[in-house]
């Protein structure tokens, strides 16, 4: 992990996991997503690029349609998961979020113990049979969340006293716990300081092993370190979408290079 | 760029900031005002707060004491079937009085001369309540018992320094010699004042028997009034408010609705006293002077109150829990019930209890359905008819009091007005309570 050399990572092929095809968003009159076609991998780590408002966070809340909150926000294309496409008529959003699980910007556990933050999920969606089996889901959420060891001794105190990273861990864990195939993650670094930044970044690495994971970033390093391939939006398009590598070292698209050398946004 | 680059103009310099400059002088001035005119606004605040609070209690605190008149008192049986075959059986009961108390005066070594007519005039009628005792008592027939009778109104006015010596001049209810006499009695221990039990636990009394008003039943209709807002109006309003704030459209037909509830919060209250009056009493045809009529006026005065703190305190919920909840696949009203109404039920809880507050003192309504202009003598019967027995309400028993035309009610009504306050400052103390236990931070 930490590895600058993101030419030498080794990338197979893997089942697409997301397809999207022409995608429009519309804020009311203004379009905030023009024509985004792109492929999302299965165990893959995606990262979104951009300068602010470039629409990247808007694309990446469209995939479990937490956009749907938003009144006067239209989604028009097609949103394969799987095959299926989520905006059909026929999909329940709730049970949609159960499969895409979603990592805030700002860590926003829910103002209650640790031991329920992680359960929540599982109880409003019967992952679990009895008690122990509730435990065990908390226990291998926050192992997987990779901050079992540090809050295993106090489960019963409130997750709004941890610290920002663990707070953010936290919510990671209370994401995995609901058994997500894919996990969105909108900026989930901006609000922390390096040292949990990298715990972090550690943390997406592992999950890699088990889920499609798509991060929005505004760091570019952050970027090259975590993901196997990075989509570079500007405008509400998507310029450039490629391997991690080709991207940071061979830009195709000038406004590429013109953002990852600092010369926009 | 900046202007000052722009126009070439020179920095200035050799500024000491020892030195005061007249711009900071007069900004420093116009703070200084600003400050001098909220602590003024303040203090006149505080000032008639102070007034009010030292008339209230000045004018309020004769109501809780009574003067009374203590005898020892042994009625025989023989006494008893003599007073009881008599054709007016309370006077008989009046003249044993009279003898006991002489009785009393000689014992204790008192010459006072009185008659039977200036000890009416002192206390009223006694035989009737002694003989309403020893009917509800006979086992203390042959034994003495100490009896705390009320004197008269004026008697207690006149202890208490609202009846003047001066103004009983052509009184033919109270002569001079009764206050000789009264002050005798009070001199040798017989009239003593004692706390006002009665008034904080009886009923309403006829407009001739100021001593024996209480508020206890009015306090009960309020309470039954209370249930009724509390049990409607929470609800009602809990459930239109999470509607309005976390599900409905936002289109023009809330947007109405929004504008209307803020308007109906403004509507004077007498406004729904007469649809009270017209929709539950006319043609609803529900019994008049009724609480539970009483209470669904007020349910609509409160619910626009209730709607909009329920409202305030789920926006201040933040979005972002909502959003967390949206992300782990609850649905909408998983994500409001199990995490946003938690967070905004202090805030709920206090508007309602505020709510409840102001339904407690409002007045106005309670006029046009019939709660005053009568006298509520009694307690209901029962739960069910606390409901929708007749009854009065705390301020509508207070403005029934002061339009009466006896001095000594104005006492009461005071004294209502204390009772009525101590409700409202309980109320909102538990909602300070409540706030603060209950808020929690994120």
């Amino acid at each position: 992990m930490n590895d600058m050399r993101p030419m030498e990572r080794k990338v197979d092929t893997k089942e697409i996991k997301f397809d999207c095809r022409n995608v429009q968003v519309y804020y009311g009159d203004t379009q905030a997503i023009k024509n985004v076609d792109v492929k999302l991998e299965d165990r893959t780590v995606t990262a979104f690029i951009g300068p602010s408002g470039c629409g990247k966070s808007t694309f990446l809340r469209c995939l479990n349609r937490m956009n749907d909150t938003i009144d006067i926000c239209r989604v028009e294309g097609n949103l394969l998961l799987d095959g299926e496409d989520i905006y059909d008529r026929r999909v329940d959003p709730v049970q949609l979020r159960a499969k895409v699980g979603m990592v805030f910007q700002k860590p926003n556990p829910f103002p209650k113990s640790i031991y329920d933050n992680i359960a929540y999920g599982p109880r409003i969606h019967g992952l679990a049979r009895n008690k122990a089996d509730l435990d065990d889901i908390v226990e291998k959420s926050l192992r997987r969340g990779a901050i079992w060891d540090e809050v295993k001794d106090r489960l019963d105190s409130p997750g709004t006293g941890l610290s920002g990273g663990q707070q953010q861990r936290l919510c990671i864990a209370r994401a995995v716990a609901t058994e997500p195939e894919v996990l969105l993650m909108d900026e989930p670094c901006s609000a922390l300081d390096p040292i949990a930044t990298a715990q972090v970044e550690e943390l997406i690495d592992e999950l890699r092993e088990n889920f499609s994971v798509v991060i929005v970033t505004h760091s570019m390093q952050q970027a090259a370190r975590v993901s196997q391939k990075t989509a570079f939006f500007h405008l509400g398009s998507l310029v450039e979408f490629g391997e991690t590598g080709a991207i940071f070292t061979n830009p195709k698209d000038p406004r590429t290079e013109s953002y990852i050398t600092g010369r926009i946004g | 760029m900046t202007d000052a680059s722009l126009h070439g103009a020179a920095p200035r310099k050799g500024r000491s900031i020892h030195q005061i400059d007249a711009r900071t002088r007069r900004r420093n001035a116009t703070e200084a005002r600003f400050k001098a005119c909220g602590i003024a606004a303040i203090a006149i605040g505080l000032f008639f707060l102070v007034v009010l609070a030292v008339a209230i209690i000045r004018n309020g605190t004769p109501a809780f004491t009574r003067t009374v008149v203590e005898v020892n008192f042994t009625l025989t049986q023989a006494q008893f079937d003599e007073a009881e075959s008599q054709l007016f059986k309370t006077k008989a009961y009046s003249g044993f009085f009279n003898s006991a108390l002489a009785d009393q005066l000689t014992q204790q070594g008192i010459e006072v001369a009185f008659d039977e007519a200036s000890i009416e005039r002192l206390m009223g009628k006694v035989g009737n309540a002694i003989r309403e005792h020893y009917t509800a008592h006979p086992g203390d027939l042959d034994a003495p018992v100490t009896f705390n009778l009320p004197t008269s109104s004026r008697v207690d006015g006149y202890f208490n320094g609202r009846v003047k010596r001066e103004t009983l001049q052509d009184s033919r209810f109270l002569e001079a010699t009764d206050l000789d006499l009264a002050d005798q009695l009070k001199a040798a221990g017989i009239i003593k004042s004692e706390f006002n039990w009665p008034f904080i636990t009886g009923a309403d009394s006829g407009v001739d028997n100021p001593g024996g008003a209480g508020i206890g039943a009015s306090v009960v209709g309020s309470f039954f009034m209370m249930l009724v807002v509390l049990g409607l109006s929470l609800p009602i309003g809990v459930a239109a408010s999470i509607y309005l704030e976390e599900f409905a459209p936002q289109n023009w037909i809330t947007d109405l609705i929004e504008v209307n509830i803020s308007n109906l919060a403004a509507v004077p209250s007498i406004v729904f006293g007469i649809l009270g009056l017209a929709v539950f009493i006319q043609f609803m045809h529900l019994p008049q002077s009724a609480p539970l009529v009483g209470g669904l006026v007020l349910t609509l005065m409160t619910l626009p109150t209730i709607i909009i703190s329920t409202r305030a305190s789920l926006k201040s919920v933040p979005p972002s829990i909502r959003d967390a909840a949206l992300g782990v696949g609850a649905s909408k009203m998983q994500a409001v019930f199990h995490h946003v109404l938690p967070l905004a039920m202090p805030g709920i809880l206090t508007g309602t209890i505020i709510g409840l507050a102001q339904a407690l003192g409002e007045t106005a309504p309670l006029l046009l359905i019939g709660m005053v202009g009568f006298v509520a003598r009694g307690y209901p019967d029962g739960f069910l008819d606390g409901f929708v027995e007749p009854n009065s309400a705390m301020p509508a028993q207070i403005y029934t009091w002061a339009a009466r035309a006896d001095q000594a009610f104005y006492d009461k009504a005071w004294g209502g007005i204390i009772i009525l306050l101590i409700f409202l400052l309980t109320m909102n103390i538990i909602a300070i309570i409540l706030r603060r236990r209950f808020e929690r931070r994120w």
